[in-house]
């Protein structure tokens, strides 16, 4: 067995000088992008009134709040919070399906392979990015000025805010579909029409459907929340028994939220295996 | 080369054609009773949801001429015609702002340190125990779930209103959302690396620090990005239970009717999240772009 010889150091720092001399700005980049970092960091905990006391009287108070909510209790009010929760899941599906219907025309107008003039496309994917920078909640405020408060507000306001979400992931996929299909069907003399049926859709559809069950997943969630503003659903409850200081009945709603959720996201999961199964396994 | 088109017996094809459009019926069935089901939750969703088409066409005038009133001062004149006086709370709001990015900023420090505490416990590859795995997981699983602003609630009530609740709550649900994140990175990291310091006898926090910290860094990096851009966004919202920002302004703008406000504030939301969306996609390719050269 031979030995090899210890490699001499300066003979190393030879061969590799970009490893051993490396420039001054590129060995301060790290610590000084760290101590930026925390700089901010810890002048945001000073703004925004961080401080010792407060935290140990929050945990304090957090502590016996959660002691409070056990056991989970509803009282004599199950049948009102079922209610609440098929009224949620109700905004979630119709949001989600209005949002849907909306944005597949406007994902095709916005996708480079189907309209090739940049005049329409670049306002219409700022116009969807406006539409997605404003929050669900928002928009439940602004529906609830225009319908009156009720859960009709609230699928309102998720169907405009997947509009705009929706615009833009509809649009990306039918970008990324293969346009062999599409000249296929142009070369056996098809109109503009028939390319978009029979050429793009049959490869976007399960892509589509994918993700409009993926956001009816997501959308489950916005919508408990936007009934704290007053658009309807399971939110209500929650945030009128969160000021009445109901802990038993708000960890009993935190708990079907959480149920409901996992139930919801097991079934679109089934759902969209059976979908697009094959081809997502290959 | 003219390739031909084999044309098979008649009695052949029409076994074939009868296999083919068997085929089509059936999955034409299956389409029929999905778009049937489908539609039977629809209209017991719409009886759920209360939806009444006649009140949105009642009211969708209402919408269109919303967003005519948000856009008209109050002399009349539309907004763009007087910008002083459309942004005249300018100097208020962008402090507002200001603070709505710090929450999120803040916020995502403490989710995502406490996410880094909490992958490699959660990761199915470096997880010292199945047991402890599976505890740190479905504490992930609460804190993604319940929603932020829920969090928001329970937090005004125990620290007191104040942009501090705003930023306990982004922070839990980040760690949630990054902690599954990161775990998954760590799960598709190389586990040789892990053997080789392993070897040498190193404990599992230096088989952590060595061998896969170097290879995740990056991808922590970019999703930590990635949930700043959407913490910026729910930061926004977070002042309508109170827990500070610029949600404060605009909830009361909405709630009193003060109309070119609520387009001010909203035109600035926008502006904001747009220029935070651009920073951190250009601090992402720069990230990567290092990683690439390397």
């Amino acid at each position: 067995m031979t030995r090899l010889p210890a490699p001499d150091p300066s003979e190393l720092r030879a061969r590799y000088p970009e490893v051993f001399e490396r420039p001054v700005s590129a060995r301060l980049a790290t610590p000084a992008m760290i101590i930026a970092a925390s700089g901010i960091f810890a002048f945001g905990l000073v703004d925004l009134d961080f401080s010792p006391a407060r935290i140990l009287s929050g945990l304090h108070q957090l502590g016996w709040i959660t002691m409070m909510m056990i056991p989970p209790d509803p009282g004599s009010s199950l049948p009102l919070y079922l209610k609440a929760l098929g009224e949620t899941l109700s905004i979630a599906l119709l949001g989600t399906t209005l949002a849907a219907i909306f944005a597949f025309p406007l994902g095709l107008l916005a996708a480079r392979n189907v309209v090739p003039s940049n005049f329409l496309r670049f306002p219409l994917r700022r116009f969807l990015d406006a539409i997605r920078g404003v929050d669900t909640l928002i928009w439940a405020l602004v529906w609830i000025n225009v319908v009156g408060l009720g859960p009709f507000a609230g699928v309102l306001a998720i169907a405009v805010s997947d509009f705009g979400a929706f615009g833009k992931l509809f649009s990306e996929a039918i970008e990324a579909a293969d346009k062999k299909q599409v000249e296929g069907i142009r070369a056996s003399g098809g109109n503009a029409l028939h390319e978009i049926r029979f050429g793009l859709l049959p490869q976007v559809l399960p892509v589509i459907a994918g993700q409009v069950l993926y956001f009816f997943e997501s959308n489950t969630r916005s919508a408990t929340i936007i009934g704290i503003v007053g658009a309807g659903g399971i939110g209500l409850q929650l945030a009128e028994q969160i000021r009445v200081l109901e802990w038993q009945k708000v960890s009993f709603l935190i708990l079907m939220i959480l149920v409901a959720v996992a139930v919801i996201d097991w079934i679109s999961s089934k759902l969209r295996f059976a979908i697009i199964g094959r081809r997502a396994v290959i | 080369m003219a390739v031909a088109v084999p044309i098979l017996p008649s009695q052949q094809l029409a076994a074939l054609s009868e296999v083919y459009r068997k085929a089509v019926a059936r999955r034409r069935l299956h389409f029929l009773v999905a778009t049937a089901v489908f539609c039977a939750a629809l209209i017991i969703a719409s009886i759920g949801a209360e939806v009444n088409l006649r009140t949105l066409f009642t009211y969708f005038g209402n919408f269109v001429s919303y967003f005519d009133r948000i856009l008209t001062l109050d002399s009349g004149a539309r907004v763009w015609t007087n910008i002083g006086e459309w942004f005249w709370g300018w100097h208020k709001w962008l402090l507002m702002l200001g603070e709505t990015i710090l929450i999120s900023y803040v916020g995502t420090m403490v989710g995502g340190l406490l996410a880094f505490a909490l992958n490699f416990l959660a990761a199915a590859n470096t997880a010292p125990s199945p047991s402890l795995r599976f505890i740190v997981r479905r504490l992930l699983e609460f804190a993604r779930t319940v929603p932020g602003i829920v969090f928001a609630l329970i937090f005004v009530i125990a620290f007191g209103l104040g942009p501090m609740a705003g930023v306990l709550a982004v922070a839990i649900h980040s760690t949630g959302a990054l902690g599954k994140q990161f775990a998954e990175i760590v799960e598709n990291a190389d586990m040789k690396p892990v053997e080789g310091v392993r070897s040498t006898g190193a404990s599992w926090v230096s088989c952590m620090r060595f061998a896969v910290l170097p290879q995740v860094a990056t991808g922590y990096a970019s999703y930590a990005l990635l949930r700043f851009e959407i913490n910026v966004r729910e930061s926004s919202v977070m002042g309508f239970v109170g827990a500070g920002g610029i949600g404060q302004e605009l909830i009361v703008a909405i709630r009193k009717f003060y109309y070119s406000d609520v387009s001010a504030i909203l035109v600035m939301i926008i502006l904001t999240v747009f220029v935070i969306d651009i920073g951190t996609g250009w601090a992402r390719g720069r990230l990567f772009g290092k990683e690439a050269r390397s």
